[in-house]
């Protein structure tokens, strides 16, 4: 039946439109859509160089050792260790800051978008939060130091041999931390808090729900994927920060307890991350283990862009995600992503 | 504030109409009328009053001079054209109102004697509950949204938890009441966003019905569904009027000649007719009435 009729209709071609050709613009928009382009171009290429040559660069010099072996004096490379002490002290630093700011962040948002009352505070909040977001870590650092190395705040940090207080410890460098990842999670969960439709607060006002009640029973659970991508953006922040680390946790070579006892004095101790670690074993550092650098460096771009994949999908599979119930979808996902 | 306008009495003596030339006969009541039989409600008590209220978003009066009683035991339906301020009316009835900016309220209205601006507003709520237009349910279970409407509030002794027998029994019977639970019952866990919009809207009357209002506010809360869930929703609301005074806003006639035991007609924010709805559709005393209900405009 199909055939028969297709068989007697003559499709006729397909037309198209004529395109507008850029040959026909004027010549400052020419030079800017080829500038736009080349810079295009340019940025892939700057992109797949680093994600390259890192991995080169990683795969000739990762060993599985280096994860589980301590950092160790030496001049040469061989005996220089592994980077354990780092990688944990990356884990322990982000885990304190987004303890902190995780819980604060949403609060701030939630109150900034559901109350922002009285209004002159909501405004000064808006304005202390935007300066926070553009002050340059090294600042914050230097900041905190200031503030941690009071005589009264010194049973968070390590004290010197001479019974100073230094400021540095893993809790003050995370304390710190949290102040860099909060205007991340403040704006992403006020951003999807606005965009919740009014009908969501009145159903449940209609139910005699106060606005508290309204906020943290079915606002923030409705926002959950943007308060996670908020605060995995935080993290990609904390992990990448070097300024907080070298001046707040010291970028010790390894991890010290303050006092010998093992949790708290770990906590209260001084360490270094991934990024301290590149750093000071990097050409421009005092250590003289480049492969070790290249090797960290691998591992924490490998951290940062697999946070990044988190957050495209947190954000983006946000419809996708009821659907994806049960081991089957979930191993499903898991390929697509790891490919 | 703007002029009192007419003032409507309330409890009228029936209409009789005027002996009328022949041919100037008004035109047939609401086509299509089939209305179910039913029982008459056994007992018919006033619960609120509105009494010479006016509503104003800004300087904008939307709703003039309304007077109304809303009864336990009979429907009262709203009709009028979009825009004769219906949805605002039925918003200040619980002080949902009071949510947008600039919104006043003169005149009086009253639930059990007591001016509603007396109460704490969200206990207030609880006892005048509401329905919306768009099914609104919340991103949550089916069995989270009704008792979400339960849980932490004072008649249930502020507790949190979720799974509690009595709970699970207060949400199946709120779901019974609203006609949702046996297509539902084999799966609570289920997002209640992947339910049918009808299925929602249902699920927005459980909700509302769970912590049991003595009125029950409806704002056409079937202008978004197919027929069939329309007639369930019909069906729920004239056997809910026995224990809930039942205010519904419609744009459909016949609905509101179905289900409403007293028709109120608003018109750009006055109220132009209230009576049973037999006498409105029937017998309307106001040319303005007559148009609509002919439909000759709106
Ligand atoms: N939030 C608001 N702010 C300002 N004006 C409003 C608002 N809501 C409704 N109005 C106005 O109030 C009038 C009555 O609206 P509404 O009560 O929604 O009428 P209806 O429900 O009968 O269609 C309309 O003129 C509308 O434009
Ligand atoms: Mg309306």
């Amino acid at each position: 039946m199909a055939s028969e009729r297709s068989a007697a209709a003559v499709i006729p071609p397909i037309s198209h439109p004529r395109r507008s050709s850029v040959g026909s613009w004027p010549l400052i928009d020419r030079t800017g859509f080829v500038l736009c382009w080349l810079t295009g171009i340019g940025l892939c290429l700057i992109a797949g160089g680093i994600v390259l040559y890192m991995l080169l660069k990683g795969v000739a010099y990762l060993r599985l050792s280096e994860f589980v072996q301590s950092p160790s004096p030496s001049l040469h490379q061989t005996q220089s260790g592994g980077f354990s002490d780092p990688i944990l002290g990356t884990l322990l630093v982000t885990a304190i800051g987004i303890a902190i700011a995780a819980p604060v962040g949403v609060a701030l948002a939630a109150w900034l978008s559901e109350y922002s009352r009285p209004a002159w505070l909501a405004r000064a909040v808006e304005s202390g939060l935007e300066m926070i977001a553009g002050v340059p870590s090294v600042v914050l650092a230097i900041f905190g130091l200031l503030v941690f190395s009071e005589g009264f705040l010194g049973f968070l940090s390590t004290k010197a041999f001479n019974g100073t207080v230094t400021g540095q410890s893993f809790v003050t460098a995370g304390v710190v931390m949290s102040v860099l990842a909060l205007p991340l999670i403040v704006a992403s969960t006020r951003e999807a808090l606005a965009q919740l439709p009014d009908r969501l607060r009145e159903a449940s006002y209609a139910l005699g729900k106060t606005r508290a009640t309204t906020t943290r029973r079915v606002l923030l659970p409705a926002i959950r994927p943007s308060i996670a991508s908020g605060v995995v953006l935080g993290m990609g922040r904390i992990i990448g920060d070097t300024a907080i680390i070298t001046l707040i946790l010291g970028a010790t070579l390894k991890n010290e307890s303050a006092d010998g006892t093992p949790l708290l004095g770990a906590l209260r101790g001084t360490g270094s991350t991934l990024t301290s670690y590149v750093f000071n074993n990097s050409p421009a550092g005092e250590g003289n283990s480049h492969e070790k650098a290249y090797a960290a460096a691998f591992v924490l771009l490998m951290i940062v862009l697999a946070l990044n994949a988190l957050v495209t999908r947190l954000t983006n599979g946000r419809r996708a995600r009821s659907a994806d119930r049960g081991w089957r979808a979930r191993t499903r996902a898991l390929v697509a992503w790891t490919r | 504030m703007p002029p009192p306008v007419r003032r409507i009495t309330l409890e009228r003596e029936p209409y009789v109409a005027p002996p009328r030339a022949a041919g100037a006969t008004a035109q047939a009541p609401a086509n299509g009328r089939l209305r179910a039989v039913r029982a008459p409600s056994t007992q018919v008590r006033q619960r609120m009053a509105i009494e010479g209220v006016w509503l104003a978003y800004g300087e904008n009066w939307v709703v003039r001079d309304v007077s109304l009683p809303v009864r336990q035991g009979e429907v009262l339906a709203l009709i009028g054209a979009s825009g004769s301020g219906k949805t605002t009316l039925l918003r200040s009835l619980n002080r949902l109102t009071e949510v947008t900016a600039g919104a006043a309220r003169s005149g009086r209205v009253s639930l059990d004697g007591e001016e509603i601006h007396e109460l704490e507003v969200n206990a207030l709520r609880r006892r005048v509950s509401m329905v919306f237009q768009q099914p609104n349910p919340f991103p949550m279970s089916i069995y989270d949204n009704v008792a979400y409407a339960l849980v932490e509030s004072p008649r249930h002794g502020g507790r949190r938890r979720r799974r509690t027998p009595e709970l699970e029994l207060a949400v199946a019977d709120a779901l019974r009441r609203a006609g949702l639970y046996d297509e539902v019952a084999s799966d609570l866990e289920r997002s209640a966003l992947r339910l049918s919009g009808g299925q929602q809207q249902r699920l927005c009357i459980a909700r509302a019905l769970a912590a049991e209002p003595e009125v029950l506010l409806l704002d056409e809360p079937c202008s978004a569904l197919d027929p069939i869930s329309t007639a369930t929703i019909e069906k729920l609301i004239v056997e809910l009027r026995e224990t809930v005074a039942i205010v519904i806003v419609t744009h459909n006639l016949q609905q509101a000649f179905r289900v409403a035991d007293h028709v109120a007609f608003m018109h750009l924010g006055e109220l132009v007719e209230y009576g049973s709805s037999e006498q409105v559709f029937d017998r309307p005393s106001q040319q303005r009435t007559r148009d609509y209900v002919s439909g000759a405009f709106g």
